[in-house]
């Protein structure tokens, strides 16, 4: 039968189903909470697990993770046609279905409550320092956000450390369902052939985490540049880093091929359509992107890095380029995956489109502005908070 | 006494046939004219509420089923006519809509529904590279009304839920508009209501349905390829259906939404 008389006649959605409904806002909310829940993992490995080299980013990471954290709702209040009702996720849920959407606004704020609070802890001791030094209003921000104390004994630091490790040994399930729930999002519609499989959450888990430490190392690196402060990065910390990426992303890669493998190999009806997507309309930014460029590139790359011995050059030239490279692989693949269920109508006939404007409501725009202001955030978080380990911890506790 | 009822129910007969005889004069001259389904007509020039069906509206136990008579649909878009103007829907968006398939020689397979089906499919031409046609029907398509829906399942806010009497609805002025249902309908019956800002579907008219009225697709089909009813009740068309020998489908079966949509002689090409 001939192929493209095949692909014409086929091309039928239903009415209501032509556009792609969830837009680029629905691509970087599972990528923001990415972020966030991947930076979390991050400082809990130096907190929990006690990774000494990971110590001079553990409060960089957690500060990193909240400039993330604060915008996670922001696309979704945009996408909603009614965001004056949002907070009827709270008030009302849908608890007969059970709905995984309602669960994670619970989820949400649980975690947010748990990181503003480890926040507070862990830099406690160093707020009530700066507190004495600070005049104005920084001294009045100091005192709200140490909640008026100033005590700077040893029992007092010690307690802080054990509740800043329960905090963070409950924060690792707790980011780790963040994420996972929204990958259960996707996974749990059965409607979508490309969605529907009990892969997506740990997918979405792994990207999540390649996502947070690939965006340490890039603005580990970055902001040290810009400060000229290089020579005050460890090398150590950053091969530690990197070392912690590729075995996240072996793993995330694995399993996104591993979904598609399967797939393929079961060969239903489902496959059949999913495969002319991704030799169709998602042949450029799944194949030639996600997984050529910036999946087995950085496998080499990383690969590279982690095993054999580089100059101190090398790594700070290559490893904000390769992270960079996964910031982008993750992001196509949230664009592959939210994009791509709803480009494969349900109609199986055919696909719908999405072309995203650049100054529409969820535009291209719009997403930048979005992705660019926690970053922003960050640097109005680090006037604040000192982003790096200080000399204050390293002080004996004894 | 007797005799005086005896004149007034005389006098009401009388009058009733006349009116009968006048609407029905208006109504069929009307019909000449203007291509619309009589049963509209009817329903238009009556005031009688309670038309052709045996509806109790307060029966909580009944269990209304919808079917389609795939053989019966000739494709003329009244149904979309009707319901768009019952329920004001916006243009460009659908609650129910007619699809159209063409199977050639080679056993290719031609769908379309261009506006939905809505003006008809007599103006409209077959695809050009269709050499001779094998077999052709028209398929409408509306909310499926699953015992187990994915809609009401994913929403956040439970503002789309299952009425006692088994009815899909949404609440409008709960819901937040995620777009989640959408997603999640299997059949793409969901949409979100670019007037309103908020999900919409097809209801089977649940507003006529309470008030003993049969959905406005229905009581404008002319070839009755569309019938809704209670399957409890022995006598209804549909339960008849139901207990006979026909050849009843619902779609996507294998994803367990259990629809109470029944399609009669559907092909196994429909999706």
């Amino acid at each position: 039968m001939d192929a493209g008389m095949m692909s014409e006649a086929l091309n039928y959605v239903f009415p209501n189903d032509a556009h792609a409904h969830w837009t680029l806002m629905i691509v970087i909310y599972p990528y923001i909470t990415g972020v966030v829940a991947g930076a979390f993992i991050v400082s809990a490995l130096a907190h929990v697990f006690k990774v000494e080299a990971l110590m001079p980013i553990a409060k960089f990471a957690l500060i990193f993770a909240l400039s993330w954290l604060l915008f996670v709702t922001a696309p979704l209040l945009t996408h909603l046609g009614h965001p004056e009702r949002a907070l009827n996720m709270l008030f009302t849920p849908n608890f007969s279905g059970p709905s995984m959407m309602s669960g994670f606004g619970y989820i949400y704020m649980a975690y947010s409550i748990l990181l503003i609070f480890e926040i507070l802890i862990i830099y406690r001791y160093e707020l009530v320092l700066l507190k004495e030094k600070a005049t104005g209003i920084k001294k009045s921000i100091y005192s709200v956000l140490t909640l008026w104390t100033n005590d700077k004994s040893i029992e007092g630091r010690k307690f802080d450390h054990k509740v800043a490790f329960v905090l963070a040994a409950i924060g690792i399930p707790l980011a780790s369902m963040l994420h996972g729930y929204v990958g259960f999002i996707f996974g749990a519609v059965k409607s979508v052939h490309w969605w529907f499989t009990p892969l997506m959450p740990i997918i979405f888990l792994l990207s999540a985490s390649v996502s947070g430490i690939a965006g340490i190392i890039l603005f580990y690196i970055v902001i040290k540049k810009i400060t000229g402060k290089m020579h005050e990065i460890d090398t150590h910390t950053i091969k530690t880093l990197i070392k912690l990426l590729w075995a996240f992303f072996i793993l995330d890669f694995l399993f996104e091929m591993i979904e598609i493998a399967v797939h393929a190999y079961g060969g239903t009806t489902g496959w059949q359509h999913i495969s002319h997507a991704l030799s169709g309309p998602l042949h450029w930014s799944f194949w030639t992107m996600q997984v050529q460029i910036l999946s087995i590139l950085p496998f080499f790359v990383l690969a590279y890095l982690s095993l054999v011995k580089v100059s101190r050059w090398v790594l700070m030239v290559v490893a904000p380029i390769v992270s960079l490279m996964l910031l982008a692989q993750v992001l196509f693949m949230r664009w592959n995956v939210v994009i791509g269920g709803q480009i494969m109508a349900k109609s199986e006939r055919g696909f719908a489109t999405y072309h995203p404007m650049m100054f529409e409501k969820e535009g291209i725009a719009m997403t930048v502005i979005m992705l660019v202001a926690p970053i922003v955030t960050l640097w109005l978080l680090s006037k604040i908070f000192p982003l790096w380990e200080s000399e204050c911890d390293k002080e004996p506790l004894h | 006494m007797k005799s005086n009822i005896t004149q007034e129910m005389i006098d009401k007969d009388r009058r009733g046939f006349i009116d009968k005889v006048v609407k029905g004069t208006v109504g069929g001259s009307l019909m000449l004219m203007i291509p619309m389904s009589s049963n509209l007509f009817a329903e238009v020039l009556s005031e009688d509420k309670n038309l052709k069906n045996s509806i109790n509206p307060m029966d909580l136990k009944a269990n209304y089923c919808f079917m389609v008579d795939v053989t019966s649909c000739i494709g003329c878009g009244n149904c979309c006519v009707a319901d768009r103007k019952e329920n004001n829907v916006p243009e460009g968006q659908y609650r129910t809509w007619v699809e159209r398939y063409v199977i050639d020689m080679m056993n290719q397979v031609y769908v379309d529904a261009p506006d939905g089906g809505e003006k008809g499919y007599a103006n409209t031409p077959i695809h050009e590279t269709i050499e001779e046609v094998k077999e052709a029907f028209f398929v409408p398509k509306l909310c499926n009304m699953c015992d187990e829906p994915s809609c009401t399942q994913v929403c956040p806010v439970a503002a789309t839920f299952t009425t006692p009497d088994g009815f899909v609805v949404v609440d409008s002025e709960h819901c937040v508009a995620c777009g989640y249902c959408v997603q999640a309908c299997p059949y793409g019956v969901r949409f979100i209501n670019e007037q309103t800002k908020v999900a919409d579907k097809c209801t089977w008219c649940y507003h006529r349905v309470r008030k003993g009225k049969l959905p406005a697709c229905v009581n404008a089909c002319p070839t009755g390829a569309r019938k809704f009813g209670d399957i409890n009740d022995k006598q209804s068309e549909v339960a008849k259906i139901y207990n006979s020998a026909s050849r009843l489908r619902v779609l996507k079966k294998d994803l367990g939404n259990e629809p109470q949509l029944y399609y009669i002689n559907l092909h196994e090409e429909v999706v």
